[in-house]
């Protein structure tokens, strides 16, 4: 299982890191935070940790700690637009509520 | 759900505060917002995927307002509603505009001398600060669409050669329009960050900027994380337009037609507009129109031509280069590299003319019309603390010292130039008067050595200082400059703790013309300077010194004879009359005779108030140390 990215986030992660001019890959977890309890984590991976666990999606690695894996076991990244703004969804079986806002939630 | 963006490592937000900051290329004849997403600086588009709003505020006589496109539009059936190019008139009176004439504007004077120009509309007496706030207001909503939330600030960028007045207008604009000014930052600096240059190593950059209407040049250099503009220089009316005008008046030439009708000149214009975009990438231009009078335009224009078209306008972008270089006083060998601004960049033959001057290939590889929202997004991530430490925030310098005047109109600089900001700087000042409990604080800006020879920023007064003998007073004065380059000036009177403070928004601007010649004539007035200085310094000692014999004498006159008294008041006479027009050895005479002739007035003074003092007294009430 595992996490995935769909094609089109894959495309936009290739598409960051080239341009970026650095990087591995895609760092995704969870941290303590926020109205509703859990934030997710999205950031340019430099460096491989010892525990990391790999995934690989259309050729983009994708990092995830152990600890994080429980919360988002099963879930997919897609790359969206909605009006002007764009950016990166979490589609996440795991969550059970989330604040409005949908930056934070429960699982 | 809320859209994430990649963040750099160990830089997550929390929910709720992603700190959302841009960078806003606020421009004569066309606006721009850029943000730094996923790593990457990008332009934002509005929702017909438009990345440039024109810088055209219309005002309508039902209260509404446009900005942008739609006002664009109706700038011919509307002129006098519909402001273009209102940057040029930021922080400028209507002296410093100049020849109004040709402006569709109605113009009106503020009561107060040196106040910013006002323009009457339809929707009532507007300044320039109102109208770019109504551009920054549609940005400003661009972005925060764009990005999903509410912005922490706006790095906005300004000419190098923008002044205090200027820089200020521009920051009121932002408020006006909502937005928190994390910083202004100069636009060729602002390029040189998005080419990274600020990584680079160290060294002198060129940045080379023809936008529509306007041209500048700008020498930088970069050491220890400071870009500091060396010298600025331009043509204020010359621009991407002028090559249209050139091809405009190609077509009138071949076709034989006399002036045309408006509608047919825009036609041409446009038409000419065209065919300068497509030589950038192809070797020849058709241009087709049919004129009102049916009359049938077709013609054919090559790369070979429109190069030798526009050849006298590249050369007359590259005199204000060499001005530049030599203000720097720096050659073509000394700069290390050299970015290019403005659409009109584009053109082949103004990148090969300016490769040519500079003997190396100019950067292009970044949409020259974006260049400088790119950098002002890449900075704004920055301050608001969107990236590691590992960066150094960047810095910019005051472009001349600062100081007060004081006694005999000298000024004293309290912030030399080059200074980078922001900085403070504190300095004691003192009465010149017994008595004394005013003081006039007179703050200018220029590198000469007098007051009439420097700009004049503000005055303010410090009263209540308690009455003191002249000197005893120790009068604080604080300069400080913040990250966009205004000052503020407080005044602290130390015994008593009276305060008074200002902050400088000065009435008229100095243009970088007016700054390069105020930096050449520091330099030529050197010696000249000096000397006057001098003689200033000499000048206000000698009246000091009338001015404290005369006192003594009103105190102490008693303790002379008639003719002591006569000679003392001859000699201050002579100094007197020395002071009306005699050279410095004169007055230097007539000092020493007064110095002289006071000598013993002076003892028998200095016996009394000893006597006084100790009169009365029995010796253990004396408080011996």
């Amino acid at each position: 299982m595992g996490v995935t990215l769909s094609e089109a986030a894959a495309k936009h992660v290739k598409n960051f890191i080239a341009k970026r001019g650095r990087g591995i890959g895609l760092r995704i977890g969870v941290r303590t935070s926020g109205c509703s309890g859990m934030a997710y984590k999205l950031e340019f991976a430099d460096a491989l940790e010892a525990d990391d666990l790999q995934f690989d999606s259309f050729g983009v690695t994708v990092l995830v700690d152990p600890k994080s894996l429980p919360y988002i076991e099963g879930m997919e990244l897609d790359y969206t637009r909605e009006g002007l703004n764009e950016g990166f969804k979490f589609n996440n079986p795991n969550v059970k509520d989330a604040c409005g806002c949908g930056e934070s939630f429960q699982v | 759900m809320a859209l994430l963006q990649i963040s750099e490592p160990g830089l997550s937000t929390a929910p709720h505060q992603h700190r959302l900051a841009v960078g806003i290329d606020l421009g004569t004849t066309n606006s721009l917002v850029a943000t730094v997403r996923n790593g990457i600086s990008v332009v934002l588009n509005d929702e017909h995927g438009r990345a440039m709003l024109p810088s055209v505020v219309r005002y309508g006589a039902d209260g509404g307002v446009v900005a942008g496109e739609a006002a664009q539009l109706a700038q011919s059936e509307d002129p006098v509603n519909t402001i273009v190019s209102v940057k040029r008139f930021m922080g400028r009176g209507l002296t410093d505009v100049g020849d109004t004439s040709r402006l569709p504007y109605r113009f009106v004077e503020t009561g107060e001398p040196g106040g910013m120009v006002q323009l009457r509309t339809v929707a009532g007496v507007k300044s320039p600060v109102e109208v770019s706030a109504e551009i920054l207001k549609v940005l400003r909503q661009r972005a925060e669409a764009s990005l999903g939330g509410e912005l922490v600030g706006a790095v906005i960028t300004v000419p190098a050669y923008f002044d205090d007045a200027q820089r200020q207008a521009t920051k009121d604009a932002a408020k006006l329009a909502g937005i928190n000014v994390l910083r202004l930052l100069n636009e060729p600096t602002a390029a040189a960050i998005a080419y990274g240059l600020d990584n680079a190593s160290e060294g002198v950059y060129a940045v080379y900027d023809l936008g529509g209407g306007t041209f500048d040049i700008s020498i930088l250099r970069l050491s220890r994380g400071v870009f500091e503009v060396l010298a600025a220089n331009g043509d204020s009316a010359l621009g991407g337009d002028d090559f249209d005008q050139r091809i405009h008046c190609w077509l009138l030439e071949k076709n034989q037609l006399s002036a045309l009708n408006p509608r047919d000149t825009r036609l041409l214009l446009t038409l000419a507009r065209t065919a300068k975009e497509q030589l950038t990438d192809y070797p020849e231009a058709r241009i087709t129109a049919v004129l009102s009078s049916g009359e049938l335009i077709d013609n054919v224009l090559t790369q070979a031509e429109f190069h030798s078209l526009s050849q006298n306008l590249i050369q007359r972008t590259l005199q204000p280069l060499r001005r530049a270089l030599r203000d720097a006083k720096l050659t073509v060998a000394d700069v290390k590299g050299v970015v290019m601004v403005g659409g009109a960049t584009r053109m082949p033959q103004v990148q090969q003319a300016v490769g040519e001057f500079f003997g190396q290939t100019p950067l292009t590889n970044l949409d020259p019309d974006k260049v400088v929202a790119l950098g002002a997004a890449i900075q704004a991530n920055l301050l608001a603390g969107n990236r590691t430490g590992d960066d150094w925030l960047l810095l910019d310098v005051i472009p001349l010292s600062l100081g007060l005047e004081t006694m005999g109109g000298l000024a004293e600089k309290v912030i030399p130039r080059n200074s980078t900001i922001p900085t403070a700087r504190a300095q004691e000042f003192t009465t010149y008067k017994d008595g004394q409990t005013a003081m006039s604080l007179h703050v200018v800006q220029g590198e000469r050595e007098l007051v009439s020879d420097c700009r004049s920023l503000a005055k303010f007064e410090l009263r209540g200082i308690p009455a003191m003998v002249a000197g005893a007073a120790r009068i604080r004065v604080t300069f400080q400059v913040d990250a966009d380059g205004l000052l503020n000036v407080a005044a602290r009177e130390m015994a008593s703790g009276i305060e008074a403070a200002i902050v400088v928004k000065p009435s008229y601007g100095l243009s970088d013309a007016d700054i390069t010649r105020m930096l050449q004539e520091s330099a030529q007035h050197a010696v000249d300077d000096m000397q006057a200085r001098a003689q200033r310094e000499q000048q206000t000692e000698a009246n000091q010194l009338c001015e404290a014999v005369q006192n003594a004498l009103a105190q102490d006159g008693d303790l002379l004879d008639v003719v002591q008294r006569a000679h003392i008041e001859a000699k201050i006479a002579g100094v007197r009359e020395a002071l009306q027009g005699g050279g410095q050895q004169l007055i230097k005479r007539a000092m020493t005779a007064l110095n002289e002739a006071t000598v013993s007035f002076a003892q028998a003074r200095m016996d009394k108030s000893v006597t006084r003092a100790l009169s009365g007294k029995n010796i253990s009430d004396l408080d011996i140390k």
